[in-house]
């Protein structure tokens, strides 16, 4: 029997100190956790930093490496820094050093790293090692060139390799959310399907079960299957909550694809075993005939300024769809005229808050708002330029009338300057899978012992 | 006419990987699962979003009271078109659909 604890979805989301407790009381083999995801657009992969603050990851890093030590097991995260980049690793791994010597306690750690050299993976590309997955982005070697990060994410089998190194610590690039849970019971000999499926149910803490903000979780895996035992008072797990948890943020509820396979729940059973776990058993892990290890990418997409105005006046709430076209198209026609540009080299769009912003054309509800938000968003290849038309579209959005006849009219702006830079914008690039033939090949293994 | 939202206790959206959106269907009922299931078209719902029936992947889990809709992002996640970073409110959109 293999146990893991597993004290949230992300590192920055806090978890429940009364619940963790109760964790390194039942004795985990490892305490695991992940660091990222892509959910939260391209720019964190692009420019390879963290979404969370520095303060409330090293705080809770902080309390898991003392829980850790208390255990006297492994603690792993995954996609550590948001986006597991190299970057994203080394400020976790600088962050982790800083902990260790002010617990005064020395650690060995593991650094597993997940990027990748844009010219090689444009080399594996020409040369046929790489497979789109469904709705991938047409792709060039120019757009992998391009590209700012790109990681390869790591399965059961390179965090495997790190743990093998009897580090106390791993600190792992991108990795899928599953492998970090899955990779000891798999090396133990615990059921494969079990295994995995497992780890899927336990990737977001305790969203798996009823109070799913608690976070903490404890899964213990043998050789038919798992057992899911949320560990915050008041938190069940019940059929139920496990068995719909394989809805979440995945686009087939029976199938998620791994490195080396594929999990398939079909014919998993969930059985309650009292008010608050739930056991699993019945799940099937099919190995693949090749080892695929699935890429992400992020690469620019142009500066971006953004600007806002309010329009409360009634007349211009009822008619605000045709201010904007009016204003676009003649802004449009200024910048191309004043700049010398092309209607390539930028784009300038204004959605309507409070009317279809959602949406755009798809929506379907008829306005009903007394105020509406005007945001106008300038998208070119340098910041200056995007600066420079959000310049131009100003005055627009300050006093276009609706007719030449009326009184200049004027609107809300909310800050000065109006103009809000947002700097390099990027862009995915990626969804593909690259064929390996031996799993470490894209990823590289380090040691550190921090005295 | 009832609207889907009417009828299912609860319809979620969300981000599976930056190129597809998942929609959640929580019928809540066996009958309104029933309900749900027979009314509504992939062809309806392919058009809700602006696609064709053929990209729209459906799954129906009667265990669950859950019907599963998953599709490529209307808009790739984060890309300049896109408008909703997490894939959050496609969901009101699809429970606006009249049955």
């Amino acid at each position: 029997m293999v146990r893991v604890l597993i004290p949230s979805g992300a590192l920055g989301l806090n978890y429940d100190k009364q619940a963790l407790a109760r964790g390194i009381a039942a004795k985990p083999d490892i305490i695991a956790i992940d660091g990222g995801s892509t959910d939260s657009g391209p720019s964190y992969l692009g420019r390879g930093v963290s979404k969370y603050a520095r303060s409330s990851t090293k705080i809770e890093w902080a309390g898991l490496m003392q829980a850790r030590a208390e255990a006297n097991c492994p603690l792993v995260i995954g996609t550590a820094g948001t986006c597991g980049a190299d970057s994203a690793v080394d400020w976790m791994l600088d962050i982790t050093r800083e902990i260790a010597t002010e617990q005064g306690r020395p650690v060995k750690i593991a650094v597993l790293r997940s990027s990748q050299d844009p010219a090689e993976v444009a080399k594996a590309y020409a040369e046929h090692r790489m497979t789109p997955l469904p709705a991938a982005p047409e792709l060039t070697a120019e757009t992998i060139t391009s590209c700012s990060n790109i990681v390869a994410l790591a399965g059961a089998e390179q965090i495997t390799q790190a743990l093998n190194t009897g580090a106390d610590i791993i600190i792992a690039g991108r990795t899928t959310d599953t492998a970090i849970i899955a990779a000891l019971p798999l090396a133990r000999g615990c059921h494969a399907g079990g295994a995995w499926h497992g780890a899927k149910i336990g990737e977001c803490g305790a969203l798996c079960a009823t109070n799913p903000q608690s976070g903490v979780i404890l899964i213990d895996f043998d050789a038919e299957g798992f057992t899911v035992t949320p560990l915050a008072d008041g938190a069940h797990a019940t059929p139920h909550t496990v068995s719909a948890h394989m809805l979440y943020e995945n686009s087939d509820p029976f199938i998620l694809y791994e490195p080396g396979g594929h999990l398939d729940v079909t014919q998993s059973t969930y059985t309650a075993l009292d008010e608050t776990s739930v056991r699993v058993t019945g799940s099937k892990w099919v190995p693949s005939e090749a080892y695929t290890v699935k890429l992400e990418g992020a690469r620019p997409a142009g500066f971006q300024t953004v600007l806002m105005a309010l329009l409360r006046d009634p007349h211009y709430v009822a008619n605000a769809q045709k201010w904007v076209d009016d204003i676009t198209a003649k802004c449009s026609a200024k910048v191309q005229d004043r700049l010398g540009l092309s209607a390539s080299d930028f784009t300038l769009e204004i959605r309507l808050i409070g009317q279809n912003a959602s949406f755009g054309a798809l929506e379907t509800a008829t306005p009903q708002a007394h105020e509406v938000g005007a945001i106008g968003i300038v998208t070119a290849q340098t910041e200056a330029l995007s600066l420079e038309i959000g310049k131009l579209l100003n005055p627009y959005l300050l006093h276009h009338p609706l007719t030449q006849e009326e009184e200049q009219p004027t609107f809300a702006f909310l800050f000065s300057p109006a103009e809000m830079p947002r700097g390099q914008t990027y862009e995915f690039a990626l969804n593909h899978v690259l064929r390996l033939e031996d799993p470490m090949d894209a990823f590289t293994l380090e040691v550190i012992d921090h005295a | 006419m009832p609207k889907l939202r009417d009828i299912a206790q609860k319809v979620r959206s969300k981000n599976a990987g930056p190129f597809w959106l998942t929609i959640d269907i929580f019928c809540g009922t066996p009958e309104a699962y029933g309900q749900i299931t027979s009314a509504l078209s992939d062809t309806q719902v392919a058009a809700t979003f602006g696609t064709s029936a053929q990209n729209i992947k459906r799954f129906e889990l009667p265990d669950l009271n859950v019907v599963k809709i998953s599709l490529p992002r209307p808009t790739v996640q984060g890309s300049i078109q896109d408008r909703d970073m997490h894939g959050a409110s496609w969901a009101a959109l699809l429970g606006e659909i009249t049955l």
